[in-house]
């Protein structure tokens, strides 16, 4: 597989140690943005032809799965090609400090945006003073 | 600051080395590529496709703000241009990851033939930028009468 065939330039891309990766052929690594707010982590991840129907995200055992499926076929062989659509997978390791029941998942534009809000216990807390 | 200054001096450098080497071994269909991880691809990448009535042009292009497309043609010339915002408002100390490229983009494409502006149909749906440009009037074959003397 040439290089110019995969969506993702996966060799390229940064992979951590605590990070699960299944990295065969088959699948590209999509790139994500990871930050922080106040009271969750946002997870960006950019999965062109990725529909809402081609699109799985699991957490099991504290591990974050995205994976989706793309429609590959092709009306014609181009004439220029730059990019072939390819299913996406990636995989992170989420702390206990995400409460998984209140995770939020939106698709827009081929881009997945998941809200994982902190669970209560880890939120800061104001404690008032007694004088 | 002093980092980021003499990175962008590599970066400068790198792109002036692809420059220098560039037709250098044709069958090399990916541009050479100095420093391997900031490859220098246009963005998008496009993949362009033959159809009865002239092109599909399609552009990978994911997260781009729709009102931010522009698509321009000239005769054979189409230009896509656009802007992928990068998350709002976040601190560059809260990115655990930031792999995700944002900013403005512009890619101009020749294509073999004349294309008609009026037809061009432009779709962004999941974050693939279609554009089907049928041939131009002028630019579709013709049979040509042949008199037999």
């Amino acid at each position: 597989m040439s290089a110019i065939e995969k969506t993702v330039p996966d060799a390229d891309a940064p992979t951590a140690a605590h990070e699960l990766t299944r990295q065969t052929e088959r699948y590209a690594l999509p790139p994500v943005d990871i930050y922080e707010e106040a009271d969750r982590l946002v997870v960006v991840a950019d999965l062109p032809g990725v529909t809402k129907d081609g699109l799985t995200v699991e957490v099991e055992q504290g591990i974050l799965t995205i994976e989706g499926r793309v429609d590959r076929s092709e009306a014609a062989e181009p004439l220029r090609r730059e990019f072939t659509l390819t299913p996406f997978f990636r995989q992170f390791r989420i702390t206990e400090a995400v409460d998984r029941n209140r995770i939020k998942a939106s698709l827009r534009n081929g881009v997945l945006r998941l809200e994982l809000p902190k669970s209560e216990a880890v939120l800061p807390r104001r404690i008032p003073v007694e004088c | 600051m002093s980092v980021w200054e003499s990175l962008r001096e590599m970066d400068r450098l790198r792109q002036e080395m692809d420059r220098a080497f560039e037709g250098v071994a044709p069958w090399v269909k990916r541009p050479l590529v100095f420093l391997p991880a900031a490859g220098a691809r246009q963005y998008p990448r496009v993949n362009i496709t033959p159809t009865p009535e002239g092109y599909l042009v399609e552009a990978l292009a994911p997260g781009v703000s729709p009102e931010s497309l522009e698509v321009n043609l000239q005769g054979n010339v189409v230009t896509i241009a656009g802007e992928k915002p990068a998350p709002e408002g976040v601190q560059a100390a809260a990115f655990h990851r930031n792999e995700r490229a944002a900013g403005r983009f512009i890619r101009t494409l020749e294509l073999p033939q004349d294309l008609d502006p009026a037809k061009v149909r432009a779709t962004y749906t999941d974050g693939l930028l279609r554009l089907a440009l049928p041939r131009a009037e002028a630019a579709k074959p013709r049979r040509i009468a042949i008199d037999a003397g």
